[in-house]
């Protein structure tokens, strides 16, 4: 492999078999690959909890709004407006999914919710787009004022309320949106369920996946799960999808070839407030009620998802899956996160000896290392105390951007402010 | 440009601002059926008796210092053109650190207080260098990296005052670290308050004052009359530029925020070392994001940011009158919100306006920066920091014609 034929000169012959090919087989090799890895620690840690179908559901359930808001962020990065507000934009539509809940029932709280997020993002679009305020000091600001704005209503609207709810909470919804299951395979005879209990390797953790996708999927879940590819097609197949990366590549040149730059900025970013209130909303229907607080800094995990994803849908899925999948095996079992270090561990090895084989010596001897240490952890630690479990996607996030933002590829012109004619 | 108009032009956007604000608020209050000129007397009415009063000018100055604090460690990253969202977590891990510090030893009164300090601008600069060492290094964002930093530093801190550093008796209901000893707390400046001829207050002014007085001052000079302070200044108005005149980009990037950080563990202390003596988890949260409105409000300035320290102090000290007066304390946080936002976008028109005097011809430098290529893009921006921070703090006129170098460039550097 000579570096003037191949043209992945610094691939070894292993990298090249594993990830060569096209993208489909990639993903395919890398899905395999990870399900292979997960059943062999399920097996050495002995934790059922890492593949159970229940903690495959959790996971699809603490997803679901992360992927929610991470695709807010997407419309309006893409557009090249930096959106920090997003939490704040979450925190109105819960607000918004509790009230208009309460008196219309669930398909109200989905109107409501994204109405009220939808508001956030176009007080937001005002600031950035209109009065070229920084995108960061508005989004911080909307976090602010949100918090504030959302304990007003609730005092004023919810505290003489004779249906219920109070200075920190709405009434109960009036009714819970339908969920589905597949039926025959998860429910009925429910074979999947059946094959997981057995506990064969590979074969159970494959039954325990697709289970814990598919058994009681929420209406919101669906809508959201549809939404991912919806997005991509949106976004990367249509001229309006074009013209709206555009804004976010290069707003002068966008305007020069008559693409309506401010009105698309503001239609990506209102997108994006609706689509992170559909995110509070979905928090909302799980505990059927609104709760102050109840976002619990999830619109930045969101964000951290949109990172992750390297601002592509397929990414931020992938990264919300992660960061859901993460707090659900704390939420099921603390004990089963420690067995994640040993999942850590193995791929942090498999890493080292892929950057070994490139010849870089220093990631490879620094993912070496702490592959050693996770291992070192998973073998000595028997539960991680709740705090540091908390963080885990935090940290993720962190050494995924320290270790790849070169890699990484934002909008160009993303958190830039556009002036009309002073570029 | 004479002094006086400049002066007029540095008042001009937060003037506008609360008066927008306060305008904004008026509104909600009529919303609910309430008269918003009565909600105003309940907000200034400091009560009758003398004491009450000292008391009430006691409890917005306690409430000013952290909040002042914050607002200087914000600012001098904003200065640089740094955005160290990251104060929040970087003062309550050094807070709890500080604390735990202090009740494990034993010393003399004010080697035990200044050891305290230094605990917690080590601590508080730690948190802040590592968002320094990812932006040089890794070229990490640093307002993704020090948000991630803010859950990681709060999960820490829960988990110590949980675990290994907690004090409190099992199944009390606040868990607090163990209590700084006697010799480890600061004395009060009620004496000072006696000697003014005010009334004595129900509860202490907070010593840490002065130290506030301190730090804002040698943060003034800093800035104002060093190298450094003018390389920092420098590098926020135009990185290219700075770096063309030898500025050590990355160097400054880590020193900056290594002084943010110090200053943001002093945040915490005041209350601390002032009143409750422990950390627990009914501490003081969010004065981090508040540190941000305020710096905003302040325009970057330590006179600035002690102006909006006290006027946020003085709305956060009306919430519980308000509530007596049947209208939601929340009001408070919804002026507090409005004012930020009406604040930036007030500075967004006032540059706008200067800058369209400058093109008439009236002034004399050409006052622009990069108009917009503001901090933060997200990206793979490894070299010399984005340009022009929001609001930077001198007066529009004040920038001279560096700036212009700033404009064409790209924020984002090491795209090369």
């Amino acid at each position: 492999m000579s570096t003037a034929i191949a043209p992945a000169a610094g691939r070894g012959a292993l990298t090249d078999r594993l990830l060569g090919g096209n993208r489909s087989r990639r993903l395919l090799v890398l899905a395999v690959g990870l399900l292979l890895v997960f059943s062999v620690v399920r097996v050495v840690s002995g934790e059922e909890a890492l593949t159970s179908s229940s903690t495959f559901a959790a996971a699809l359930l603490l997803a679901v709004p992360l992927a929610l808001v991470a695709l807010g962020g997407l419309f309006s990065e893409r557009a090249g407006v930096v959106n920090i507000g997003l939490e704040g934009m979450m925190i109105l539509g819960t607000w918004g999914a509790g009230f208009a809940g309460y008196q219309w029932g669930w398909a109200g709280a989905l109107v409501g919710g994204a109405v009220c997020g939808a508001l956030g993002g176009l007080l937001h679009a005002v600031a950035t787009v209109t009065f070229g305020v920084d995108h960061v000091v508005s989004g911080v600001a909307i976090n602010i004022l949100a918090a504030g704005v959302v304990r007003f209503l609730s005092e004023l609207l919810y505290t003489d309320n004779e249906a219920g709810g109070g200075v920190t909470q709405s009434p109960p919804l009036s009714s819970r949106p339908p969920s589905f299951s597949l039926p025959v395979l998860s429910s009925g005879p429910d074979l999947l369920g059946d094959l997981e209990s057995r506990h064969w390797f590979l074969l159970s953790d494959l039954a325990g996946l697709l289970r814990g996708l598919t058994n009681g999927v929420g209406v919101l879940t669906l809508l959201a799960v549809l939404m991912i590819p919806a997005a991509y097609l949106l976004l990367w197949r249509t001229a309006f999808g074009l013209r709206l990366r555009s804004c976010g590549e290069n707003p002068a040149a966008a305007d020069s070839l008559g693409v309506p730059v401010y009105r698309m900025k503001y239609i990506a970013v209102v997108i994006s407030g609706a689509l992170a209130g559909l995110g509070g909303v979905f928090l909302v229907f799980i505990a059927n009620i609104y709760r102050e607080g109840q976002t619990g800094g999830r619109g930045f995990i969101g964000l951290a998802a949109l990172i992750f994803g390297n601002w592509r849908p397929g990414g931020l899925a992938a990264g919300a899956g992660l960061f859901g999948f993460a707090d659900a095996l704390q939420l099921r079992s603390r004990t089963a996160v420690v067995a994640l270090l040993l999942l850590v561990a193995l791929l942090l090895a498999a890493v080292a000896v892929w950057q070994a084989m490139r010849r870089k010596v220093v990631p490879a001897v620094l993912a070496a290392a702490f592959g050693v240490a996770a291992l070192v952890g998973f073998l000595t630690i028997e539960r991680l105390p709740e705090g540091i479990v908390f963080f885990t996607p935090h940290l993720i996030t962190l050494l995924v951007l320290s270790l790849a933002s070169q890699r990484l590829r934002p909008p160009k012109a993303d958190g830039l402010v556009y002036r009309r004619g002073e570029h | 440009m004479n002094v006086l108009r400049r002066a007029r032009l540095a008042l001009l956007a937060p003037l506008l601002a609360i008066v927008v604000a306060l305008a904004i608020s008026a509104l909600v209050i009529l919303l609910i059926g309430e008269d918003p000129l009565a909600a105003l007397r309940v907000m200034v009415d400091f009560g009758d008796s003398p004491s009450q009063q000292t008391q009430a000018i006691v409890v917005v100055l306690n409430r000013a210092v952290p909040l002042f604090l914050a607002g200087l460690a914000v600012s001098v990253a904003f200065r640089m053109g740094l955005f160290n969202i990251g104060v929040e977590g970087q003062y309550r891990l050094a807070t709890i650190l500080a604390a735990a510090a202090g009740a494990a030893v034993s010393l003399p009164a004010p080697l035990h207080v200044a050891l305290i300090v230094v605990v917690a601008m080590l601590v508080g600069a730690f948190w802040a260098g590592i968002v320094a060492v990812l932006k040089v290094t890794r070229g990490v964002s640093e307002v993704i990296s020090s948000i991630m930093l803010n859950f990681i530093a709060l999960g820490t801190a829960s988990f110590l005052l949980t675990g290994p550093l907690r004090g409190s008796r099992e199944g009390s209901s606040i868990i607090t670290t163990e209590e700084v000893p006697e010799s480890g707390r600061f004395p009060d400046l009620n004496g000072v308050l006696g000697a003014l001829g005010l009334a004595e207050p129900r509860t202490e002014l907070y010593g840490f004052l002065l130290v506030a007085v301190v730090v804002g001052v040698v943060v003034a000079v800093l800035i104002k009359r060093t190298r450094f302070g003018f390389d920092l200044r420098a590098s926020g108005l135009s990185p290219s530029a700075a770096t063309a005149s030898g500025v050590d980009a990355r160097g400054m990037v880590v020193k900056t925020m290594l002084i943010s950080g110090a200053i943001a563990g002093l945040i915490g202390l005041p209350d601390l070392l002032g009143a409750q003596y422990s950390y627990g988890t009914e501490f003081t949260a969010g004065l981090g994001f508040l540190g941000i409105a305020v710096a905003l409000l302040g325009r970057n300035t330590p006179v600035g940011i002690a102006l909006g320290a006290l006027l946020f102090a003085f709305l956060d000290r009306a919430a519980i009158p308000l509530q007596f007066a049947d209208i939601p304390a929340s009001v408070v946080t919804i002026i507090q919100g409005t004012i930020v936002l009406a604040v930036v976008v007030a500075n967004e028109i006032a540059r706008r306006l200067t800058r369209n005097q400058a093109e008439r011809g009236n002034a004399v430098a050409p006052p622009t920066t990069g108009d917009g290529s503001t901090g933060g893009g997200q990206g793979p921006g490894g070299g010399p920091p984005p340009d022009d921070g929001p609001g930077s703090g001198t007066g529009p006129g004040l920038r001279t014609a560096t700036g212009d170098a700033g404009r064409t460039d790209q924020p984002q550097g090491a795209k090369a």
